[in-house]
């Protein structure tokens, strides 16, 4: 079965059963460049890209987008969230985002993955089934490091999960481009009014998306003080130190595409800015 | 492996290579070289293909994936006698130069302009963000795809 095209999870988990070290083929936009360039030792594919079940979505109360959900299919319809659908926007080009999937993105598990802040901030579920059932884990706790993850040979990715938190949130990248940029660093910030809760999530600057703990309780504090049901008005100093407990979050390190110095100041920045920006949203 | 896809409006059977990419097999099997192998990453644009009516990089594409996909490639556009608008557009602004990266935007254009007739600017800049074209004639490719826009009002 060099190439097997599952129509439905069930048949996908079969051909999984038959060869637990087959390779789940969703976008390719990933996995087609490795193969492309000989980097990976591919034997047999199953393609899930067909599987109706994980191109589902629901919005609003608990918000639930399949895994074979395409980035530009996430922007079409709001994705849900704010930040996802900002994040999509930043994702490759019109042909990647056409293929590219969220489920894709997450099982990927690459520090740099555009969407995965944002599910971080947000607190998602990532659920995965095999033919043993299905499973919930925390998107905190699925993700172990760079390309690492909890899933194991015999899942399927189906789909992510997470509370509605409202409008009040953003993503922020940086990189060399507006397109075809693998970020220098990246930042998702949702504050939920309704349940009170500051996340942030910081992506490429370290072996997993980070969350800057501090920075959040130092959020927190801004938001009580002012009040959930007003806008922020953030003053300079709080932007500054909002921003600075953010790059003291991150664990970047100097590579390719910038050094660590670099990216804690941007983060710094884009820290600061993404909690003006969204502060004064009511 | 045996494979059969559906090209240009006509099932065509292949011989690919386990995990080949739709890219070369459109190139090296059916000789429709439209199509361009350049970066086979995804970074670069100039294999675009319309699939299932959306706009991908062929050399992302596992063919043995693609069986019962509509693929449509540049061919399947015009004629030397009869070029598409979008390609005449191209020729009348003198948006051609060393040309290899032309047929990914002309389809890049089309996808774009099915979506959009009538984009400004920043809208066509970020539709075309895909394709690179390394003579950086941008400005006459912009000026095209705003011709082509015009034919197709």
């Amino acid at each position: 079965m060099p190439v097997v095209i599952a129509r439905d999870v069930d048949e996908a988990l079969a051909a999984l059963r038959v060869d637990p070290k087959a390779e789940l083929l969703a976008g390719g936009t990933d996995f087609m460049v490795e193969v492309n360039f000989g980097r990976k030792r591919v034997d047999n594919v199953i393609a899930i890209d067909r599987v109706r079940e994980l191109k589902e979505m629901s919005i609003g109360g608990r918000v639930r987008i399949g895994a074979g959900i395409t980035y530009s299919h996430l922007l079409r319809t709001g994705a849900g969230s704010v930040a996802l659908a900002e994040a999509s926007r930043t994702v490759g080009s019109p042909q990647i985002r056409n293929t590219g999937t969220i489920g894709g993105n997450v099982a990927t598990s690459s520090p740099a993955g555009d969407t995965l802040p944002v599910l971080a901030a947000l607190e998602a579920t990532v659920v995965l089934r095999s033919s043993s059932g299905e499973r919930r884990v925390r998107f905190a706790e699925f993700m172990t490091g760079p390309k690492r993850n909890t899933r194991v040979h015999d899942e399927i990715v189906t789909a992510v999960e997470w509370d509605d938190a409202g409008p009040w949130q953003t993503f922020l990248k940086v990189g060399t481009r507006n397109a075809m940029v693998i970020a220098v660093a990246s930042l998702a910030l949702v504050v939920d009014r309704t349940r009170r809760r500051v996340g942030v999530a910081l992506g490429s600057c370290g072996p997993t998306i980070l969350r800057p703990t501090e920075a959040e309780r130092f959020a927190t504090g801004l938001f009580d003080e002012a009040g959930w049901t007003r806008p922020l008005r953030l003053a300079q100093s709080a932007q500054i130190e909002f921003g600075r407990l953010v790059g003291a979050a991150a664990r970047p390190i100097d590579d390719v595409r910038g050094t660590a110095a670099y990216r804690r100041q941007v983060l710094s920045v884009i820290g600061g800015r993404a909690l003006a920006r969204v502060g004064i949203l009511v | 492996m045996r494979l059969r896809l559906d090209v240009n409006g006509g099932e065509r059977e292949v011989e690919a290579r386990e995990h080949e990419s739709l890219l070369t097999v459109l190139r090296d099997q059916l000789a429709l070289v439209g199509s361009k192998d350049a970066c086979e990453q995804g970074e670069c644009g100039s294999c675009s293909v319309l699939m299932d009516g959306e706009l991908v990089c062929s050399c992302l594409v596992m063919a043995g994936a693609a069986a019962e996909r509509d693929i449509r490639t540049v061919e399947s556009l015009g004629t030397a006698e009869r070029l598409h608008p979008v390609q005449q557009a191209f020729v009348d602004a003198g948006a051609v130069q060393c040309g290899f990266c032309t047929p990914g935007f002309v389809i890049s254009t089309v996808a774009l302009l099915r979506a959009n007739p009538e984009p400004s600017d920043a809208e066509i800049k970020e539709a075309l963000a895909g394709n690179i074209c390394r003579c950086t004639g941008y400005g006459k490719i912009l000026e095209a795809v705003h011709r082509a826009a015009g034919e197709h009002r």
